[in-house]
């Protein structure tokens, strides 16, 4: 990994590309985030940027928050995150990462929660297929048998319903269509897991 | 939220007359042919408008050769090099899909007298 940056999700619209056609692109709000810590390998043995997103008052964080950031001389910040830059070494306590790390048509990883769906079916949850609402049919959003007969045991990792969502997802190879470093605006091109307002971290992609 | 619309309203073309639907207007569409770029000329009757903002779009129906032709526009596309207003119909819908079961006379849009 060379580039990371934490954001928030602002919501997605639409724009026009030079060549007429209307794509779907997300909008974070992205940076500026100060380098809070870096870790380095003879003593935390491994090599990362400790990087902070969205300042807040000095009286809504705890104590070893306050003496946390107090060290590293930078006023607090609501969302702290640790990427595992090569070569950590060259940042220094107090450097801002900003989105111009990006620029149009880069490809990033961006990291989110997706959105929690609570208890979910079969259907919504693994896109089974429904039995017939009507004529007579009993058998409408259910999951249906779970086994053979012979099996005589439900196998492990049977699809069922439970709880979905809310987890960590990555969504991968999304193209960068447009960056604004006086809004610290960052437009990628597609969908991005998690609601409104919810901290993603975008990451320069793996496969690029 | 409010970066979202200045975001979608600096896109929006300005450029762009007052039509509704009934009027009869002619597209300016640029067409890459190869690498050759020109401008096509579609002239209809404007059966539909929906969306909002950037979302836009007008459908234009005209009767091609005995067959009705419907192309949907984005309004504010890039593409779309000219929107020239021919007539102003007078209806009283807003989405004239009644159009594609009528042919001939009883196809006509009455003109409208005042705006």
């Amino acid at each position: 990994m060379e580039k990371a940056i934490i954001g928030k999700k602002l919501g997605m619209t639409q724009m026009f590309t030079e060549a007429g056609e209307l794509i779907p692109v997300t909008a974070i709000i992205a940076g500026p985030c100060p380098v809070i810590q870096v870790k380095v390998l003879e003593r935390d043995g491994y090599e990362a940027v400790q990087v902070g997103f969205e300042q807040i008052p000095e009286r809504k964080i705890n104590k070893p928050a306050r003496g946390h950031f107090a060290k590293a001389n930078i006023a607090p910040h609501r969302t702290l995150r640790e990427f595992r830059i090569k070569d950590a070494a060259k940042y220094q306590v107090g450097d801002k990462i900003a989105v111009d790390i990006f620029k149009p048509g880069d490809k990033v990883d961006v990291t989110g929660i997706s959105r929690g769906k609570g208890f979910a079916g079969g259907i919504k949850r693994w896109g089974f297929h429904r039995g017939p609402m009507s004529h007579g049919s009993k058998y409408h959003r259910g999951v249906g048998s779970l086994q053979a007969r012979d099996a005589s045991r439900v196998f492990k990792g049977r699809k069922m319903p439970g709880h979905y969502g809310a987890v960590r997802r990555t969504v991968q190879n999304l193209e960068v269509i447009k960056v604004d470093p006086e809004q610290n605006l960052l437009l990628v091109k597609g969908s991005v897991p998690g609601a409104k307002g919810s901290i993603v971290t975008i990451k320069n992609s793996v496969k690029a | 939220m409010d970066i979202l619309q200045t975001l979608e309203q600096s896109q929006l073309r300005t450029d762009i007359p007052d039509f509704k639907p009934g009027d009869t207007v002619r597209v300016h569409v640029k067409v890459v042919e190869g690498s050759r770029e020109r401008i096509q000329v579609f002239e209809g009757i404007v059966i539909s408008r929906r969306g909002g903002c950037i979302r836009e779009s007008f459908t234009v129906r005209r009767v091609s050769y005995g067959i009705g032709v419907e192309r949907v526009f984005p309004l504010h596309s890039p593409r779309i090099a000219q929107i020239e207003v021919v007539r102003r119909g007078r209806v009283r819908r807003a989405k004239l899909y009644y159009l594609r079961n009528l042919s001939g006379k009883a196809a006509r849009i009455k003109d409208a007298d005042r705006r």
